[in-house]
Order: C-alpha cells, then structure tokens, then sequence
C-alpha cells in the first residue's frame, strides 16, 4: 500500500477557539447512526454551527474561510488546548478531514483522537501557548495568507512568522516516510505475532 | 528490576519495534460494537484481509439499541441497520456475538467483564472509550479509534507507544454517602480534564484495596474523562473471586495456572512511577459537576466556583459553560431544579449501583413533574436486579424500568433530553448536548444522588435527603 508523504501542508487557515473542544461537539453522536464515514464533512461541528432554532449561528466554521477551505479540500484548523477530548471515535477527525482540514495546529490534543488523525494522514502539531496565541491572532488577521504546516522542519510558518512546532517522533515518522497508516507494518510482522501470541495462555484458551 | 503492571503487560504483549519506533503491541481480547465496527469491516473487505484471530474478538450491541422495545424490527430503521451491519459482520467472520437474543447483551464494558473475558495481565481494546473500565481486573485497556478497529482485527496488534505511569494512591475509609464515582469525579476535578494525557492510571492505596470490583470499574471507567488513555488497579483476591466460575474464566487445572501468571503481573513493590498523586479518602465529599466538562465539578455542599478565581484559560471555560448550564458562579449548586433523572452507563449501571440506589429510593416517590428512567447496562443485570425485585422498588417510586444498553449516557437511541431540560446523571459525560438535545443539560453524580435528586427535584445531598 503506498501512501503520500506528508512533509508538509501548505493551505489556508481557519481559527476555530477554545479548549476541551470535546468529540462530541465536533461531532454530535446522532451522526454517528450510520454505516459509513460518508458525509460526515457537512456535520462538523453541527451544533455549534446551527441553533436549536435551526438558524446558523456566528461560528467560525460558518464563515467564507471555512466555505473557501471546504472548496479548496485543503486547510489548517487552528484550535486550543485538549482538542478532540472525549470519546474514542473516529467519526470526529473524518468528520474536519472531510469537510476538508487537511493538518490541524493546537495547543495540545487529547491522545485518541491524535492517533485517529495520523492514521488519516491528518498531522496536529503543537505550539507553545505564546506562539499559539500569535498563530492563532495572525491567522484571524490574514485569512488570505497560506499557512504552512511543516512536519519534516517542525515549524508553522505564515507570511514573516515562523513558530516552533511539536509532535510525536512516530508521528512525525509516519507522515513524512509514507507509513502514517501502520496497516502494511503489522501486516508484515506475522511471524512475530504469532510468536508473541503463543507465550500468552489466554490467546491459547487456557 | 521492579516494574509496574502496565511495563510487565506491555513487555508480554510487544511484538517488536516498528520502523517509526513504536511498539507493535499484541492485542489479547477485542471487544467490538455496532458504533465503530462496520467502517472497520469495510477497510476489511476493501483491502481483501481477513481476520487474524477471530476468536479473540467478541461482539455485542449497546449505544443503538432503543430500551423500550423488545420486538424487532425496531421503530428506528436506522437501529436496525446498525445492528443487522453487526449480525452480518460477525456471522460473515466468525465472531462470537453476545446479540439482543442472548440473554448476554449489554453495554460492552459490562459484557467483558461478566462473561469472565475481562481479566489480569491482558491487553484489552475497543472502538470507545471507556474501554479503560477493564482496567478494574489488572488489564491494560483502552480506547481505539475505527481504523485501529481494523488494525486489530486484520493482525490482531496495533502500533502504540508506551504510556507514563501515574499512582494515583487513595487512603482511608470514605464517609458514609461518599462512593466511587464521588472518588473519580474528584480526582478528575484535582488533576483536570487534560492531566492524564500520556499517562496510564494506577489506582492504589487502602481505599481502593477495600473496594469491591465494582467500585473499582466506576473508577477505571472515567479515566479517560482525566485524559488517561487507560487505568487500571492491581489484581487481588477480589478480583480472581469476581471471574472464578465465569464462562469465560480458566477452569480446573488452568485456574490455578491462570492466577498464579495474573498475580506475577502486579506492580513490584519499589518499582518506579514517573508521577505520584496522594489523596485522603476523608477529604472527599459527594461531588457534582455544574459544567461542561467533568473536571468542572464541585462538592455538592459548595458554592460554583467565581468566576474572578479561575486563570484566563479556565475562565472562558467556565463562562462558556455556566452560559450553557444557566447557572450562575459563586452560588450553591445544591437546589437546581432538575427535569430528568438517569441512572445507568458504564459508569454506574451495574448490580450494586441499582441495588444501592433501590436500598435508598424504597418508600419514596419520584417528585411530581420529574421523569426518571433507570437503564441497567446488561441483560444479565437486568435479570439479576428482577430476581432481587429492585425493578418492583423503582416502579412503585415512579421510576421507568428499561432494557440494556447506553441509552441516555449519549443519546444515540430514542432517549434524549428534550430542549434544555437539566438531566441529575449517573453517567460519564457533561458535554455540551451530548444527552441528545444540542441545550440539554447535565449534571454527573453518583447513583445514590440520581435518586436524592428524583425525590426531591432538584440536586439534593443525599445524606442529609436520606440521612446517612
């Protein structure tokens, strides 16, 4: 299976604020009624975007940058601190992948749904909460600037600024080598699988 | 050299190191529902793989399934689908599958556990999670993401990086009132919603010694609510003697075998943890959350915090969250009218919550003007709490009594709040909306409280309502 490298994502950026942004708020769990990832895009962040009324609501999402950045499948959100808190499904990174988020720059996020974006080849990088803040106020005053998300460099780049970024080493592997779905790894190590699996009694049915 | 649980589980279950230097991790017991399984079927059938072991993957239904209606097709066409999807998936590879008709369904964490699949010194994964409630018997558990799900069931591994160890020891007896969850939600409030992330929890010390396994499930359970991947507590006695007997449990010859090799895997003494958290079990009071995550939580005899206390960061939350709540700082959260009360999950559905909130609610009423519904979170403990004529108590006090499943933990079955309804909560989650209306409201407490809360219609302390 050969999969792209993900060295670097360059596109616009979208500030969508606040911390403990939880999974189910990027995606409410009637969405998850469904067989298929498909369509999940055009619900990310559903309640926070349209009141009970049905009326959109002032949300970042709902702006000419977010409608931009879905047009374009390519952006970076630019979140807070333990983004992707909560529970443990997937349907919440494919849902901002699919609405067309491509690489998501944070203060910190929450370990499963970090997991869940590599695997989709989606890189969330940190910043320092200074840097972040700067990052965060630079990408609301110049939406037409591209941001550049460097995974290979460990930077996030716009316009002048340059900020030091972070992520975990395998991570960072994964994507800029090609490998950032393990499938085809685990794949390759049967042998040892099955070695490992006979010195464990319980996998043998005592 | 001494190690922790979590080092001796994870040296036994590592495969080999990965070219981006994790650890290829051997998953001994896949535990899979009908939410987060079938696009992982679909990534199965797309890259044409089969299942590696399939008898280390077992199935049941809990988030869909609607626990007013016993007949099928069910009402919700949706439901149905979700759990044909699971039917076909798991007669299609031979997955063992404890289905509506089983007498065995229930929430998965309550499944593993009761069919004695759940046990020490083993690596546990599921597409949720709460996966970490496993962790009570001395599993390393955790939740896993839908691709993940794949990973697993095509090699029966998954590429991870080891976790820190926290400590997180409790001592002392809890004052009367006081239970498991008031224990995690307070831990949660100390170290908050983000501390645990990289760290995998040990519960220790004479609290949690004396805790019967239950106790320890409801605090396993919320560990991720602390942002640990996964928590666990060292097997014992209680532990062997909760599987003992079970389907699943070794029998004869291999019992002795099995709780020889699952006391081997307890944390050494003077083995090294990277942090250690001490708490006072007398400190601890019945706790309650007032806001949107649940780390925002107070004792129930203490005023929400002001708003000119909290650092910048917390502030915003908070402000965000009493907005939501409709609730205002520096006031008594003791008083707030509730709509709706729930008693069931993960967290706290099991037999002996449903038995201490009956002991309680015996004699009482459901205050006028208040829906309550009570889930037990399995068909067996639903069978158990019957024979025990617990369902008679709740009935008469004006309780609903429902069939197994999540239910209105996350609402993705007919029970939702409606509008901005205020929901008193055994469950797990004060998310915004995450109780099926986008401005219900919830307020997590314990079992005993759900029942105060019931009678009294508003977010009472039981021990003063009950007089303990």
């Amino acid at each position: 299976m050969s999969l792209a490298k993900i060295t670097q994502v360059k596109a616009l950026a979208l500030a969508v604020p606040g911390d403990d942004i939880d999974t189910d708020r990027i995606i409410p769990a009637r969405f998850l009624r469904c067989v298929t990832f498909d369509g999940l895009g055009e619900h990310a962040f559903r309640d926070e975007r349209t009141g009970p009324d049905g009326k959109e609501r002032a949300h970042p999402m709902n702006s000419a940058q977010a409608a931009r950045i879905a047009a374009a499948k390519q952006g970076v959100m630019v979140v807070g601190f333990n983004f992707g808190c909560g529970s443990s499904r997937e349907h919440a990174p494919q849902s901002i992948w699919r609405f067309g988020f491509t690489a998501l720059v944070g203060g910190s996020f929450a370990e499963i749904f970090f997991g869940n974006s590599t695997t989709l080849g989606v890189p969330c990088v940190t910043l320092s909460k200074q840097d972040l803040a700067e990052c965060d106020a630079f990408v609301r005053a110049n939406p037409d600037v591209e941001v550049t998300v460097d995974v290979e460099k460990l930077t996030v780049s716009a316009g002048a600024k340059t900020w030091k970024a972070g992520i975990a080493a395998s991570a960072r592997d994964g994507l800029v080598n090609g490998k950032w779905d393990p499938i085809a790894d685990l794949l390759e190590g049967s042998d040892a699988v099955a070695k490992t699996a006979g010195g464990l009694a319980y996998v043998a049915g005592k | 050299m001494a190690k922790t649980l979590f080092q001796k589980v994870w040296d036994a279950h590592a495969v080999r190191k990965l070219p981006n230097g994790q650890t290829q991790l051997f998953i001994g017991t896949h535990l899979i529902h009908e939410v987060t399984s079938p696009q992982a079927f679909g990534m199965l059938r797309d890259l044409g793989l089969k299942l590696k072991y399939p008898h280390r993957t077992f199935a049941t239904v809990d988030h869909i399934v609607p626990t007013n209606e016993l007949k099928e097709p069910y009402s919700d066409p949706i439901a149905q689908e979700m759990i044909e999807a699971l039917r076909k998936n798991t007669k299609d590879y031979g997955i063992r599958f404890f289905d509506t008709n089983t007498g065995n369904q229930g929430i998965v964490h309550m499944v593993g556990p009761e069919q004695g699949i759940t046990q020490p010194g083993t690596t546990i994964a599921c597409g949720d999670s709460h996966t970490a409630t496993h962790g009570a018997f001395g599993a390393i558990a955790f939740g896993i993401g839908t691709t993940q799900v794949r990973d697993v069931l095509a090699t029966q591994t998954l590429a991870l990086s080891p976790l820190k160890v926290r400590r997180i020891e409790v001592n002392g007896r809890l004052a009367p009132g006081v239970y498991a969850k008031d224990v995690i939600l307070h831990i949660i409030r100390v170290l908050g919603v983000n501390g645990g992330i990289g760290y995998a929890y040990e519960y220790a010390g004479s609290t949690f010694d004396a805790f019967t396994l239950e106790e320890r499930m409801t605090v396993c359970n919320m560990s991720i609510e602390g942002g640990a991947r996964c928590g666990y507590v060292n097997p014992d006695q209680k532990t062997f003697d909760y599987i003992k007997g079970r389907p699943y449990a070794p029998k004869g010859a291999d019992w002795d075998a099995a709780v020889a090799r699952w006391k081997s895997f307890t944390s050494d003494p003077g083995c090294q943890y990277d942090d250690v958290q001490l708490f006072k079990a007398a400190d601890i009071r019945p706790t309650v959350t007032w806001g949107i995550t649940p780390g925002q939580a107070v004792f129930i005899d203490e005023k929400m915090p002001a708003l000119e206390t909290l650092n910048a960061a917390d502030r915003q939350t908070a402000e965000d969250a009493y907005a939501h709540m409709k609730l205002a700082p520096n006031t008594p959260i003791k008083g707030t009218k509730v709509d709706v009360c729930f008693l069931g999950s993960c967290t706290n559905g099991r037999i002996s919550d449903l038995r201490e909130a009956a002991k309680y609610l015996k004699g009482h009423k459901v205050r006028a003007g208040v829906k309550a519904i009570v889930v037990p979170g399995s068909q067996l403990t639903a069978i158990q709490a019957v024979d025990e004529g617990l369902d008679k108590v709740f009935t008469e006090a004006g309780f609903e009594w429902r069939g197994a499943g999540c239910s209105m933990c996350l609402a993705m079955n007919p029970d939702k709040l409606v509008g901005d309804q205020l929901c008193a909560s055994s469950s797990n989650r004060n998310f915004k909306g995450r109780q099926g209306s986008q401005t219900g409201r919830t307020i997590l407490m314990s079992p005993i409280m759900v029942v105060a809360a019931a009678i009294t219609g508003q977010v009472a302390d039981a021990r003063e309502v009950f007089k303990v």
